[in-house]
């Protein structure tokens, strides 16, 4: 008997190689041997290890798509290619797909059959006692003044006690066996992470996410068509998305102003929205608010604050007076300090229509490089830094974003200087603009909050299964397997019983001397006989 | 914000990376010691002369080495057995000036001291240090000292200089009992995995000297299966930690980010560790795959924790963005 027996792996050994010709039966079995092989499910998690790294270099279009985007601008060569290859998707790559897929086939390939195994081990007896016990590799001898039967039944009930299994295949030895949990527990460990990918693509399929920006005193009723941006999984019907409203009265935002030390002045150090809910349009609704790390859970969706900036409240009169555009406009922060880029789209006004684009600044300086920017995120000094632009707003009727101004046809307005018309507003002041086009008023300063709002079906399979994997590998890891013999002689002259045992155990096993004794010891207190 | 106790905390932490400076020189002094026949009456100076030095900061410190759980090896040159008993006393006093350091500025800060890579770095330097003390009291690890000292105190260094950031409150995304769990866990397991390392280092450096014959002070060291099994049994202890810590990072991360895995690099890189581990288990179990081999698997997993910490967090653009640089 070795360690090996004491295995229930399969054995990386492969005797089908050397068959001078294969069928296509044996070529198959061959490959799936050797997929489901130890030394195959290595190389597949060392590859995936790599395989993950250029994730975490290069950035990622699901992340991050602008800096995706400067990056391919920066690197004309090698971007297209690297973009064809997926390197900017990695984690949707084929080839990682191929890596993890390959994995698990390789997994159910190795666990199931394992299991079965397992499944018969655990109900098999434990096996016969080898002849010498002083051949396994912890060995005891002691001598016991009682008859052989009394040792053995005392053998058998000190082995119970410490949780083997126990069986007596002739009358001069016992044979035992635990840890059967270590088995189980690596079983459960591989079986949970099946679990994990499932829940995971369940996510990805029945999940969806979308963001949208909502300013102080304004309203949002889920829906898809009020999202900046939805993103659905295959196969979620967004028509029947939970139909809650939410109105933000007050986001609150504080930054660090006591500590001057580097990194950590104006830091945000909390984010509070304060809204009101509803389950339904027209339901009852309740007053709560939303925090970083403290999400608004409402059924079928959770709504997380995970952004904000300021929405400066901006109208723009017509010569007349009459109003033409009249709203808190988000800008959206390009810094720290919240220097924030934005864009008033005034599509009714005449004769063209006009657009003005720029700048708001909460804590408002000019830097003599960099221009005009922001140096605190609190709005201590705000103003506003924009230029005018008049033509046509939407050409072609292509959808643009809200931040910006697609220029194309638009004119850009030029002060008497022919410079570019510049406007400084802060707060209550209003601008005439040149040529009877009317006035923009800089109302007031507001803020919004960035809320993302997803569901996601799969978390909890995925939550059970990573647990349920943990407490496999626990027990896999910390539970030992042995196995402990017991023979027993009679003396020479027949007065006591002379009893030798044996241990073994899968892996090293440091313990296993100190088990010995331990029954050894127990075996003299069950009879009563001191040594 | 306390800054007057945070600095405090400094004058502890550098108060303690003072005393183990000198545990550090004991240690190296008791390998000297211990180094075979070639270790002619010139090394034996040596090791005496700074085991002295060591000897006269602390007053007490002669009488530890007839502490009674130290066991004294047979045929160990004397002057080796007191510097170790130095060493060792040093280290203990070390530690509890850097427990002092740490508690001293979560005091300050008023929050848990994980907060940024400095308060990382002290933190994992003051587990590592509890952990080899705390285990030598049940087994003899002394010839492990001088491997964990000075990584110990080039981790303190770089902290307390680089990595130095004033004593603050912390951004909304890290204001989460979370913070406490998942980084707590997480430093717990990078710690072990540093002990892990540094006995796989020894571990591959004593094969190396087995198979040659050659003279070593490794020769006096535990044999290279005892290194390996010791280098074992700390990393099944860290893996389920890591295992753990990703976990709780994935709920906190739905909690603070919306989504409990997003491929940030940091995840990335927590991922890439927890298989790098998952694979040094498996090459262990697998036939065919030395132990040796298996232990680099081991050590290519602890370069990515160094990774993780050391580049990630400074250079990569990350949601993680939090290490006060
Ligand atoms: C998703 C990929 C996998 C991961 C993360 C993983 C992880 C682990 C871990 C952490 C252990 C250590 C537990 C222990 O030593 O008892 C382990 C053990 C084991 N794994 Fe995997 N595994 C994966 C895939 C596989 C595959 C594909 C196979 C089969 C070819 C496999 C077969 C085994 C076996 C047989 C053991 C027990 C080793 C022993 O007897 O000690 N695993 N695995």
């Amino acid at each position: 008997m070795t360690d090996d027996a004491l295995s229930s792996q399969p054995s990386d050994r492969d005797d089908t190689i050397t068959q001078p010709t294969l069928n296509a039966r044996g070529w198959l079995r061959f490959v799936w041997r050797q997929l489901t092989s130890m030394r195959t499910a290595l190389m597949l998690l060392l590859a995936l290890a790599v395989a993950s790294l250029p994730g975490s270099v290069l950035p990622q279009r699901s992340i991050d798509a602008g800096r995706t985007a400067d990056w391919l601008a920066q690197h004309k060569t090698v971007g297209p290619i690297l973009d064809k290859l997926s390197f900017f998707e990695v984690f949707a790559a084929p080839w990682f797909a191929a890596i993890y897929l390959l994995l698990f086939v390789s997994l159910v390939g190795c666990v199931l059959p394992r299991s079965l195994l397992h499944w018969r081990a655990m109900r098999a007896r434990p096996p016969r006692a080898p002849k010498r016990l002083e051949r396994l590799v912890a060995h005891t001898t002691t001598e016991i003044a009682a008859p052989p039967e009394s040792v053995i039944e005392a053998a058998r009930k000190v082995l119970r006690g410490k949780r083997f299994r126990v069986h007596s295949h002739d009358g001069s030895s016992v044979s035992s066996e635990a840890g059967h949990l270590k088995e189980t527990g690596n079983l459960l460990f591989h079986l949970a992470l099946i679990g994990v990918i499932i829940g995971v693509a369940v996510g990805h399929i029945w999940g969806w996410k979308g963001d949208v920006i909502v300013p102080e005193g304004q309203s949002f009723a889920n829906s898809v068509g009020r999202y900046a941006t939805f993103a659905p999984g295959p196969w979620v019907d967004d028509s029947t998305l939970a139909p809650f409203t939410l109105t933000l009265h007050k986001l609150d935002a504080t930054f660090e102003e006591s500590t001057k030390g580097k990194g950590q002045f104006g830091t945000p150090r909390d984010f509070t929205a304060y809204v009101t809910e509803a389950d339904k349009p027209g339901g009852p609704a309740k007053d709560t608010t939303i925090k970083v790390n403290h999400p608004l859970s409402v059924p079928g969706a959770t709504v997380f604050l995970l952004g904000n900036g300021y929405a400066p409240k901006i109208t723009v009169r017509d010569a007349k007076g009459d109003v033409l555009y009249s709203e808190a406009t988000p800008f959206l922060a390009r810094d720290n300090n919240y220097t924030s880029v934005g864009a008033v789209k005034v599509p009714a006004a005449e004769p063209k229509e006009l657009g003005f684009s720029g700048l708001f600044l909460p804590t408002a300086t000019i830097d003599p490089h960099a221009g005009p920017t922001s140096v605190f995120p609190q709005a201590l000094k705000p103003a506003l830094a924009l230029t005018v632009y008049e033509g046509d707003l939407n050409p072609g009727g292509r959808p643009q974003s809200v931040y910006t101004l697609d220029t194309a046809s638009l004119t850009q307005l030029k002060d008497a200087k022919k410079q570019p018309l510049r406007i400084w507003l802060e707060p209550g002041q209003t601008y005439q603009l040149p040529g009877g086009r009317g006035s923009i008023t800089f109302d007031g300063v507001t803020r919004f909050a960035g809320l993302s709002i997803r569901h996601d079906p799969g978390k909890w399979l995925t939550l059970a299964s990573a647990i349920l994997a943990l407490a496999g590998l626990i027990g896999s890891l910390l539970i030992r397997r042995r196995r402990v013999f017991v023979r027993v002689s009679p003396s020479a002259d027949g007065s006591r019983t002379l009893v030798s045992v044996g241990g073994l155990a899968k892996d090293d096993d440091d313990g296993l001397p100190e088990l010995l004794d331990d029954v050894v010891a127990a075996l003299h207190d069950a009879i009563g006989d001191k040594r | 914000m306390n800054q007057n106790l945070a600095d405090y905390a400094n004058i502890a932490l550098y108060s303690s990376m003072a005393v183990l400076t000198l545990s550090m020189l004991a240690y190296a002094a008791y390998l000297a010691g211990l180094a075979p026949s070639r270790a002619d009456a010139k090394d034996a100076r040596v090791a005496a002369r700074e085991a002295v030095l060591v000897g006269d900061g602390g007053g007490e410190v002669v009488a530890s080495g007839e502490h009674p759980a130290y066991e004294i090896e047979q045929g160990e040159p004397v002057r080796a057995r007191k510097a170790a008993g130095m060493a060792r006393t040093l280290g203990w006093l070390a530690t509890a000036l850097l427990v002092a350091a740490v508690a001293t500025r979560g005091v300050a800060v008023e929050r848990w001291p994980l907060g940024n890579m400095f308060e990382f770095g002290t933190f994992a330097s003051m587990l590592v240090l509890l952990f080899y003390f705390g285990l030598s009291t049940r087994r003899d690890l002394r010839w492990l000292g001088l491997f964990i000292t000075l990584p110990v105190l080039l981790v303190l260094g770089l902290a307390s200089t680089v990595w130095y950031t004033q004593a603050s409150g912390v951004m909304p995304s890290l204001q989460s009992y979370w913070l406490v769990i998942h980084v707590t866990v997480a430093t717990i397991a990078a710690s072990l995995f540093g002990l892990g390392a540094a006995t796989a280092g020894l571990y591959l450096w004593q094969v190396r000297v087995e198979a040659e014959g050659r003279p070593s002070f490794l020769n006096r060291l535990p044999a290279s299966r005892t290194l390996e099994r010791f280098s074992y049994s700390i990393h099944i202890a860290a893996f389920p930690l890591w295992t753990f810590a990703v976990i709780a990072g994935a709920i906190w991360a739905r909690q603070a980010w919306g989504s409990y895995w997003n491929w940030d690099p940091k995840e990335v890189w927590s991922f890439v560790i927890w298989v790098v581990y998952a694979a040094y288990l498996h090459a262990r179990a697998t036939s065919g795959w030395s132990r040796s081999r298996a232990t680099w698997v081991a050590l290519a997993g602890f370069a990515c924790i160094v990774i993780n910490f050391g580049v990630v967090n400074v250079y990569f653009v990350s949601q993680h963005s939090y290490s006060g640089l």
